[in-house]
């Protein structure tokens, strides 16, 4: 199959990656690419547009800091745990987002995530303002030191590859069909029988699991968990990655969070840094307005004219 | 005639914001029959469909399947219960194949819908009678097309495959023969009549030469309310259905026979 070559060809490169770029770069694409990913599967392929996503990313990236810091867990207990209470999170979160469409979707994801930020600004054990800071990184399985950057590395993109590969799976699965029945036509896969409500929450529940495995991936990765990744301008910042990569193609959410993250690196250095929202902004209308599919989308439909 | 009902509405209502589009509708649907629902646009057809499947909340009124109350049952229970439904826009999954179609409505008589975890290769059981299926209604030979590039009426016959693919005990067709030329017309009526061995049908039909072939009952439907019911001949020869129809009372002869030519003019939403 020509996909799975381009996905082993992928993984040759990210595997000889660290040897050209700086390792924490790269662990910051692929957490925000696997957090993209998980968005794409709640939009892309159920048709559901959350804005709270940022609370999953959070909530995983706090537990694991709160649990690394004070219950010396090693990092994959660590990550496991910010794993689930970002799925659980998300399987409240869910049932109460589901059962509206649309906008009113989006705004109750987005009214939902708030209520995680003043939380998590409010909460005793979580810094305030300060976040969590020193988060330690642990030793993988109790022997692997990952504060060595080129061991943590390979397991930041053992953790994309998993993630990754499950998305992938999910969408293509039994349960995958039917959601793609129901984004396609919602009053039909209702006549055939399907509680279609049940499903959006399913395809929620680990959209939001797999955001909170890239939050707590992130938290390890930086040593650090804070209101940032809880704020809306991330739930923004990933409709964002996710469109500009293109949205419902698997690979379009690593693309975008790719050319994101790289141009935010860019300019935060240099002299715009002051101007990066209003960038990333235009990129976005950009997008929105002229290439709709994304760059992934358009990359394709131009293999298709050509052969 | 036996007395053996699988579906009967008693008193029902339904009004949106003040205006009653279905007006204390008492129906009987008589198991194993064809059953049209016929009356002109806007009579409140599609709403009734509604009622029955759920998508709409009765405003009053009780549904009962098989003796049962439904009324308060969900959409895709009742679907689950037997009582499936097709639209009167074609409601097919456009990106998806004809045989994933299929197989899609199979599936959802499996117990593995939810299973995100497996492969989708798992489904491949349910091709052979996916394929059966669409045979059914001569679309076998378009098994790997893509949905959305057929053309309307093959949609249509797809429809009623992935309808009949739930075994529906109850099968309600909205105006499945809407918009299609005359052979497509022919096609279908023959399939509907077909698949209506060891089935219900409740249909709603505009066209009068299929109703009066295919149907053993008629309720006529008029601003929401039942106006007449009875078999095609009772139905057609009463001067308030030629009004109803035509908007003045005809003097034409009822037997659709004597009438090939006029009887697709007769739809008024033909004439539309
Ligand atoms: N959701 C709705 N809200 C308000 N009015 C409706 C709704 N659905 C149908 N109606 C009205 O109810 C009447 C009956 O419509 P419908 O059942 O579609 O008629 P038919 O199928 O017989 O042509 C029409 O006047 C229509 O405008
Ligand atoms: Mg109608």
């Amino acid at each position: 199959m020509n996909d799975k070559k381009l996905y082993l060809a992928l993984f040759i490169l990210a595997l000889a990656a660290p040897a050209v770029l700086y390792p924490v770069f790269l662990m910051k694409v692929l957490c925000f690419a696997l957090f993209a990913c998980a968005f794409n599967l709640l939009l892309g392929f159920a048709g559901l547009l959350s804005f709270g996503h940022a609370a999953f990313l959070g909530t995983g990236g706090y537990v694991t800091g709160y649990l690394m810091i004070n219950a010396g867990l090693t990092p994959e207990l660590g990550i496991l745990a910010g794993t689930l209470a970002a799925g659980l999170l998300g399987a409240v979160y869910g049932k109460l987002a589901v059962r509206r469409e649309g906008i009113y979707f989006a705004m109750v994801t987005l009214a939902l995530a708030q209520l995680a930020f003043f939380f998590y600004l409010q909460a005793p054990f979580t810094g305030g303002e300060d976040g969590l800071q020193g988060v330690p990184r642990g030793e993988l399985f109790g022997f692997i030191d990952l504060s060595n950057n080129l061991a943590m590395y390979y397991f930041v993109l053992a953790i994309f590859v998993f993630g990754f590969w499950l998305i992938r799976r999910t969408v293509h699965s039994p349960f995958g069909q039917v959601l793609k029945a129901i984004r396609e036509n919602e009053p039909r896969a209702i006549s055939l029988g399907y509680n279609v409500n049940d499903y959006k929450w399913l395809a929620f529940v680990i959209s939001s699991a797999l955001a909170g495995l890239a939050g707590s991936t992130k938290t390890l990765v930086f040593q650090l968990a804070s209101l940032n990744d809880v704020h809306w301008h991330l739930s923004g910042e990933v409709v964002l990655m996710t469109l500009v990569g293109g949205m419902g193609t698997l690979l379009g959410p690593l693309v975008g969070a790719g050319a994101i993250v790289t141009i935010q690196n860019y300019l935060s250095g240099g002299e715009l840094g002051n101007y990066i929202h209003i960038i990333l902004g235009a990129i976005f209308v950009v997008c929105v307005l002229a290439f709709r599919s994304g760059i992934v989308g358009q990359f394709q439909k131009m293999l298709k004219q050509n052969f | 005639m036996s007395q053996d009902f699988i579906l009967e509405t008693r008193n029902l209502v339904k009004a949106f914001k003040g205006f009653t589009a279905v007006d204390d509708v008492n129906l009987k649907i008589e198991r194993g029959a064809i059953h049209a629902l016929i009356g002109p646009n806007g009579a409140g057809k599609t709403t009734v469909f509604n009622l029955l499947t759920k998508y709409l909340t009765p405003t009053d009124g009780s549904l009962l399947y098989n003796g049962r109350d439904i009324t308060a049952m969900k959409p895709a229970a009742i679907a689950r219960a037997g009582i499936v439904r097709s639209f009167q826009i074609s409601a097919v999954f456009p990106h998806l194949s004809v045989l994933e179609n299929v197989r899609v409505a199979l599936q959802s008589r499996e117990g593995n819908s939810f299973h995100f975890w497996k492969p989708v290769k798992v489904l491949d059981r349910l091709n052979d009678r996916a394929m059966e299926l669409l045979a059914d209604v001569g679309l076998a030979d378009f098994a790997s097309a893509r949905t959305l590039d057929l053309p309307y009426g093959r949609k249509r016959a797809l429809e009623i495959a992935t309808t009949l693919a739930l075994e529906p005990e109850l099968m309600l067709l909205d105006e499945p023969t809407q918009g299609m030329g005359h052979e497509d017309v022919e096609v279908v009526a023959d399939l509907i009549k077909r698949v209506s061995a060891g089935r219900t049908i409740l249909m709603v039909e505009h066209n009068l030469q299929v109703v009066s072939r295919l149907a053993d009952r008629i309720t006529v439907l008029q601003r929401g309310a039942v106006l007449t019911e009875g078999d095609y001949a009772t139905v057609s020869a009463d001067p308030r259905v030629r009004e109803a129809y035509l908007g003045v009372a005809a003097d034409e002869p009822a037997a659709p026979q004597s009438r090939p030519a006029s009887v697709e003019a007769l739809a008024p939403e033909a004439r539309a």
